[in-house]
């Protein structure tokens, strides 16, 4: 198996989904469904066009904060195995921000468990975005 | 004693530096006292080190308003997260 640490991770560089599926399917063959969750950005915000978006994240403490996530969901909805893969940096409209894959042996499971994940994630780990638009760029100030 | 300061997202373009070390003495050495001392210190940071919204990591765990401080601690300030 893999170190849980590639199954909490922030990277720059995009992220591949079917492999990231196919982690997660490997671990036991007791799985009978995974939910994947796929955040991407959009070119708009709140009324305004969105050119980019700048990740930021705490070093360290965001992925510190994955991984107790990661756990807490695990043993929350008794999943299988959970992967989350948060990016950085500049991203574009179109491009993959965070990738969310709960395996369980039930879909109820899988389902709940990957929703209540992007939920948590959005509420404690320490990262911001900065959206850029043709008329200025702003930090969120939290989320809507 | 030594603390080291860390600057995130709006912070940290406010206060023109991701991180600094900074000497602070105090007779209770909370939180709640190394926000305010730190409003003083970058005035451009004063009112959002009041907004209870700002969060505050010691040692990259969150802490509350109360959490003791001491020599060698990061204490990280974070705006309101808005990952996903």
């Amino acid at each position: 198996m893999a170190p849980d640490r590639e199954k909490a991770r922030v990277q720059r560089e995009p992220f591949d989904v079917a492999a990231e599926l196919e982690r997660v399917k490997r671990t036991s063959l007791r799985t009978g469904g995974v939910v994947l969750f796929v955040g991407v950005v959009r070119d708009f915000s709140q009324g305004r066009g969105v050119t980019k978006i700048l990740f930021e994240h705490f070093p360290g403490m965001a992925e510190a904060k994955l991984a107790e996530l990661r756990d807490a969901a695990i043993s929350r909805y008794g999943l299988i195995d959970l992967v989350i893969v948060h990016r950085c940096g500049e991203l574009a409209p179109g491009d993959d921000i965070v990738l969310i894959a709960a395996a369980a042996e039930h879909r109820a499971a899988a389902f709940e468990g990957c929703s209540w994940c992007i939920d948590e994630l959005k509420k404690v780990v320490p990262i911001w975005k900065k959206e850029h638009a043709p008329d200025g760029a702003v930090w969120l100030e939290a989320h809507p | 004693m030594k603390i080291t300061v860390r600057y995130f997202a709006l912070l940290r373009e406010r206060a023109g530096r991701d991180a600094e070390v900074l000497a602070w003495d105090d007779a209770e050495p909370t939180v709640q006292r190394f926000r305010a001392h730190l409003a003083e210190h970058v005035p451009a940071l004063a009112a959002m080190l009041g907004d209870r919204s700002l969060l505050v990591a010691v040692n990259r765990e969150y802490a509350t308003a109360a959490t003791a401080l001491k020599d060698g601690d990061e204490v990280a300030l974070l705006p309101p997260v808005t990952g996903g």
